[in-house]
C-alpha cells in the first residue's frame, strides 16, 4: 500500500516556531492538539459550527478545525494559552473566571479567542459588536449574559490600564 | 491525498488541467473540509490557492465594481465600497455563517459551491454581476451570473478552470435596495430564504425591479415574471398582491430539515412584499 504523503510545516505559535509531519488533509486543530501538546484548543463539532476551535490565524480569529495545517505554514498562530499566564492572566482570562463567564470551560478558550480578536480592531465594543463577534462560538452553559459582561470590563481594563 | 501549494496561478491552472478534475482547489476550505471529512468529495489532491494576495481585491472603477476571487466574505462585510455601491452585497456578506467563518470564507468559494443556498448569489444576481472565468491555455471568458448555475452544486466552471473575479455596475443613485436573510438563527444559519431587491423608483413608481432569490430552486434565481409585473408600474397594495402571487409560481423549493417547501413558499411571498413596501413606502419590515 502507498503510504500516504507527508509534509514539515513550521508555525509560529504563541511566539515560537513548531514543526510539525502533517498529513494534507490534516487539520490545524488536530496538528495543535495531535502533534504540537496545544489541548488548550478543544474540539467541538470538528465542522465550523460551534467555535470551540477558534485560535488567531496572523491576527484573526479562525476555526482551526476549518484550516488546513499546510495552510498554517510559516503563519502566526495564537492560541488562549499565548494571552496569559495564571500568574499573568490576560485581563480578558482574569474577568472570564471572575465574572463567572466560565461553566463547564469548553467553550471558553474559543470565546476568549473571538473576544481578542474583536478588542485588537475595537477597543470600545458596543453590547451589539460583542454580541457579533462571539456569534460564531456556541456555549451551552452561561447564556452568554456573564460571557458579555466579562469582555465588557476586559475591554475597559485594556483601555484604561495599559499594564497588559 | 495528497497537495500542491504553487507559487503562481499560471501552475495553480496548469495543475488544474492536469489534474482532470481530480485535483481540486481549496482556498478558505470552509465548505470542501466539512466535505472531505464527510466523504462528500474525494480528490486525489488539493491546489491550495488560499495565499494568492492578486486575486484578492475590490476594485472600485469609474462604472464598475471588480472583486477578485479570492476576497474573504469579512473583507467584502467591512468594506465601505461595498457598502456604499452594493449595499445588498455587504448586508449578506455580514450575515453569511458566522465571523470565524467569514475571516476564511471566499467569495469566488461560495460561488463554485454553489449551494442553491449560497448567501452571495442573490444580491450578484440582482447586480447583475458578470463572473469571470480562467483556465490555462484559454483566454478568459464571462458569464451572466444568472447563467452561472446549472443545479445544486453545479455551475458552468469546467473542471480545469477557475473564478478570476466578479464584476458588476456600481447601483445607480436612483436605485433602491433591500436584502433579507430568513434562517433559525441570528448567526451561524443557512437560508431557509433570501432575498435580494433593487428597485429603481421615482416615488412610489417603479421604473425597474431585480429580484434575486436564493434556497427556492435548485440555484440560486431571478424572479423574471415578478420582476416584469413591477416594471414601470405605480406600487400599491393591489400590484403587491399580484407580485406575491407572481413570485409563488416563478420558485421551485423543496421541503429540507430546515423548511417545507410550503412555507418557503409562502415566506418568500410574504417577505418580497414587506421589502417592497419598504422601498416604496418606507414601512419598516
Amino acid at each position: 500500500m502507498k503510504k500516504d504523503q507527508t509534509y514539515w510545516v513550521k508555525i509560529h505559535i504563541n511566539g515560537e516556531w513548531k514543526r510539525a509531519e502533517v498529513f494534507p488533509e490534516e487539520t490545524l486543530l488536530h496538528v495543535l492538539r495531535e502533534k504540537l501538546g496545544h489541548t488548550e484548543v478543544k474540539e467541538g463539532c470538528g465542522k465550523g459550527d460551534c467555535g470551540a476551535c477558534a485560535v488567531l490565524l496572523n491576527g484573526e480569529p479562525v476555526n482551526a478545525c476549518l484550516t488546513l495545517a499546510l495552510q498554517a505554514d510559516q503563519q502566526k498562530v495564537v492560541t488562549v494559552r499565548g494571552l496569559g499566564t495564571p500568574d499573568r492572566p490576560h485581563p480578558l482570562q482574569e474577568s472570564f473566571v471572575k465574572r463567572g463567564a466560565i461553566q463547564c470551560g469548553f467553550c471558553s478558550a474559543g470565546m476568549i479567542v473571538s473576544a481578542k480578536g474583536l478588542l485588537d480592531k475595537n477597543p470600545k465594543p458596543s453590547r451589539e459588536e460583542i454580541k457579533r463577534a462571539i456569534s460564531g462560538n456556541l456555549c451551552r452553559c452561561t447564556g452568554y449574559q456573564k460571557i458579555i459582561e466579562a469582555i465588557e470590563e476586559a475591554a475597559y481594563k485594556l483601555r484604561t490600564d495599559p499594564k497588559p | 491525498m495528497d497537495t500542491y501549494r504553487p507559487q503562481h496561478l499560471k501552475s495553480a491552472l496548469q495543475l488544474l488541467k492536469a489534474g482532470k478534475g481530480r485535483y481540486l482547489m481549496i482556498a478558505g476550505g470552509t465548505n470542501m473540509i466539512p466535505d472531505l471529512r464527510a466523504k462528500a468529495i474525494r480528490p486525489k489532491a488539493f491546489i491550495d490557492i488560499s495565499r494568492f494576495k492578486n486575486l484578492s481585491y475590490i476594485k472600485e472603477e469609474k462604472k464598475e465594481i471588480r472583486i477578485g476571487a479570492l476576497t474573504t466574505i469579512s473583507k467584502l462585510a467591512d468594506s465601505n465600497t461595498i457598502q456604499l455601491f452594493a449595499l445588498p452585497l455587504s448586508q449578506a456578506a455580514q450575515q453569511l455563517g458566522n465571523p470565524l467563518v467569514r475571516n476564511r470564507a471566499t467569495i469566488g468559494g461560495n460561488l463554485a459551491d454553489a449551494s442553491p443556498a449560497a448567501d452571495t448569489a442573490p444580491p450578484l444576481l440582482a447586480l447583475e454581476a458578470r463572473v469571470v472565468m480562467m483556465r490555462e491555455g484559454a483566454k478568459e471568458r464571462s458569464v451572466a451570473i444568472d447563467q452561472f448555475f446549472l443545479g445544486p452544486n453545479q455551475t458552468r466552471l469546467r473542471r480545469d478552470e477557475m473564478i478570476k473575479e466578479i464584476i458588476f455596475s456600481k447601483v445607480s443613485p436612483h436605485a433602491k435596495t433591500a436584502y433579507f436573510k430568513l434562517g433559525l438563527r441570528n448567526s451561524m444559519a443557512i437560508s431557509i430564504i433570501s432575498i435580494a431587491l433593487l428597485l429603481e423608483m421615482e416615488g412610489t413608481f417603479c421604473k425597474k425591479a431585480r429580484i434575486g432569490l436564493g434556497a427556492v430552486a435548485p440555484f440560486p434565481m431571478r424572479a423574471y415574471r415578478t420582476e416584469e409585473m413591477l416594471t414601470e408600474e405605480e406600487v400599491t397594495e393591489r400590484l403587491l398582491e399580484a407580485c406575491g402571487q407572481t413570485v409563488r409560481e416563478e420558485i421551485d423549493p423543496i421541503s429540507d430539515i430546515r423548511a417545507s417547501k410550503e412555507y418557503r413558499t409562502e415566506m418568500v411571498s410574504v417577505l418580497l412584499k414587506r421589502l417592497i413596501r419598504q422601498i416604496a413606502f418606507q414601512q419598516p419590515v
